[in-house]
């Protein structure tokens, strides 16, 4: 257990440092590459003084150091600062549309596991056959498809065309239907993908032939010896493919008009708002980098060969 | 060669990516050939228009001919992938091998930055540094193209750790060759197929991440015929004329397939011992 204990500090530490290195990134990257913020939100019909001015509210007339300074002891009390655009505390905007981001973010990961694990191992059990050419098919269209498009789809089809669900808002069980079954389509095919082949691998060891010819039932063979030891490798790719879905998120929120953190990243980027998408790029990394410590905890018990500390 | 050549031509994969990929190459390059309408010319008479014998997909909102922009559009997609991965492969193949080879603090240095790249993630990272350096063709591909630098970086150095301790590179090494020249003839080479493989899967991504940027309108900007964009554009008329965001989207759908098909008839045809393990 303390080894446990000491695993998870080691590695709750190492999340805060990823954060902070993203933090420190996109600072950077926000003033030293080209083109002048306080410009680009004073705008084009803005004099030197509004320039002048907005430099000032922003603290980017300051030395850059004394800026990193400012920005690192907000940062530790939780403070990124104020929007540019509302003024409003960026961790209040951000906590405002957080839970809809996590909603969806939730359905279409569920979704895509609840899915993708079944669908995989479904396949790699009868490799080679029909069943496995269609979901290798579907897997490669799944990977393939633009998720904004394959959201217009579906708006297209069961909002106008057959009206059976809203195509737009987030009012409601009915409208995150289609948002999340959109999010979760690139997910479901990506983590088919892996579990066929994770499964395909487990299938050629001999503890599985072992096991059938002893004469144990197909079934409990695939389902449960298997399945479960071809399981970390796909556990792993959950976590990183957690990145792949926060974007697509991002996406999915614009199409649907889902009212979360992607659209207001997007809102923001248009509306030059800094200290907002700096805000907003940090909380995404955050979330995935979270989400990936989760996964990791969760390793011991699906794989008994790991062993913390 | 002729070996790796004969197994691609067996593998329906690999045929059925190269000729997606060989149409999209041909839809770029003859373009002017395929259509009479300028792509970027409207007809303000004529916006709108469902499919027809004059218009084959009809025509978008400004009137003008959507087959004659996707065609157009090909040679616009082709380069932003091409160049995109060119930066990735640039800048992230030789950080991989300096990474593997020289290992020690080198490596721990540079894996610690290509592990932050990849903790902003694919998209955002993309998304950031178009927000900042300003939308447009170059910047697309500068911003798409250095959020694939860590694929190749990771994967090259994995590559070249392995090929460091095989015995005729330790032979070389013995004999007196000088680093470059064991980096060049000895590691290089061997881990070509693998940077081959990602390369023809990076074309599907980065086409797949510029076309969200275009369709955010945070890419190639109005009245270029860029697929993402004008897919973004024609969101708007969706309740009206699905067709001017049905087939920009089957492009881009197409295109991103064609390579992944590709890659992976690749993979099963230049890595003998993967195959039938993926």
């Amino acid at each position: 257990m303390s080894g446990f204990l000491s695993y998870l500090l080691q590695r709750i530490l190492g999340l805060f440092v990823t954060v902070l290195a993203v933090a420190v990134t996109i600072f950077l990257m926000v003033r030293l590459l080209p083109g002048d913020p306080a410009r680009v939100i004073a705008g084009v019909l803005a004099t030197e003084q509004d320039v002048a001015r907005i430099r000032v509210q922003l603290g980017l007339d300051q030395p850059m150091i004394v800026q990193a300074g400012i920005f690192l002891r907000d940062l530790f009390q939780g403070d990124l600062g104020v929007s540019a655009r509302t003024s409003a505390p960026v961790l209040a905007e951000i906590g405002a549309r957080l839970p809809a981001t996590l909603t969806l973010a939730a359905a279409g990961m569920l979704m895509a596991i609840a899915i993708g694990v079944p669908l995989g191992a479904w396949a790699a059990a009868r490799a080679g056959s029909l069943g496995d050419v269609v979901v290798s098919t579907l897997v490669l269209f799944g990977i393939s498809m633009p998720v904004y498009w394959l959201g217009l789809m579906l708006i297209i089809l069961f909002a106008i065309n057959l009206r059976w669900l809203p195509a737009a808002g987030a009012d409601g069980f009915a409208s995150l239907i289609l948002p999340a079954v959109t999010l979760a389509a690139f997910s479901v095919a990506f983590i088919a993908r892996i579990t066929r082949s994770s499964m395909l691998e487990v299938l050629r060891q001999d503890y599985v032939r072992t096991a059938h010819a002893k004469g144990v039932d197909r079934r409990t063979v695939e389902w449960r010896h298997a399945l479960r030891n071809a399981l970390p490798p796909v556990v792993t790719v959950i976590g990183l493919q957690f990145g792949q879905l926060l974007g697509g998120a991002i996406l999915t929120e614009t199409v649907f008009g889902w009212p979360g953190l992607g659209r207001l990243l997007v809102d923001s980027i248009f509306a030059r708002d800094y200290p907002m998408v700096q805000g907003l790029v940090i909380v995404f990394a955050a979330m995935f980098a979270f989400v990936n410590l989760l996964v990791d905890l969760t390793y011991e018990r699906i794989d008994p060969r790991v062993r913390y500390g | 060669m002729a070996e790796v050549a004969k197994r691609l031509r067996r593998n329906p994969s690999a045929v059925a990516g190269g000729t997606l990929v060989g149409l999209l190459v041909l839809a770029g390059l003859f373009a002017p050939l395929l259509t009479p309408y300028d792509p970027t010319k409207q007809e303000l008479l004529n916006v709108l228009q469902g499919p027809s014998w004059a218009h084959p997909l009809g025509t978008d909102n400004l009137g003008r001919d959507i087959l004659a922009r996707l065609l157009y559009g090909a040679r616009l997609t082709l380069f932003m992938g091409v160049f995109a991965v060119g930066v990735g492969l640039v800048v992230g193949v030789p950080l991989g091998v300096l990474s593997g080879y020289y290992r020690g603090w080198v490596d721990m240095a540079i894996q610690r930055v290509m592990d932050l790249m990849l903790s902003f993630t694919t998209f955002l990272l993309a998304l950031a540094l178009v927000s900042l350096l300003g939308v447009g063709l170059i910047n697309v591909i500068v911003a798409v193209g250095i959020s694939t630098i860590p694929r190749f970086a990771r994967l090259v150095r994995s590559s070249v750790l392995t090929i460091r301790e095989v015995a005729y590179v330790e032979a070389s090494s013995a004999l007196g060759a000088r680093d470059g020249r064991i980096l060049w003839r000895h590691v290089l080479p061997n881990a070509l197929a693998p940077v081959i493989i990602q390369a023809t899967l990076s074309m599907g991504a980065t086409i797949l991440t510029a076309a969200g940027l275009g369709f955010l309108g945070l890419g190639v900007q109005p009245p270029t015929p860029e697929w993402g964009a004008m897919l973004g554009e024609g969101r708007n008329y969706i309740f009206t004329s699905p067709n001017v965001t049905t087939f920009p989207g089957l492009a881009i759908f197409a295109a991103v397939l064609g390579f992944n098909l590709l890659g992976d008839g690749l993979r099963d045809a230049l890595d003998p011992q993967l195959r039938g393990a993926r």
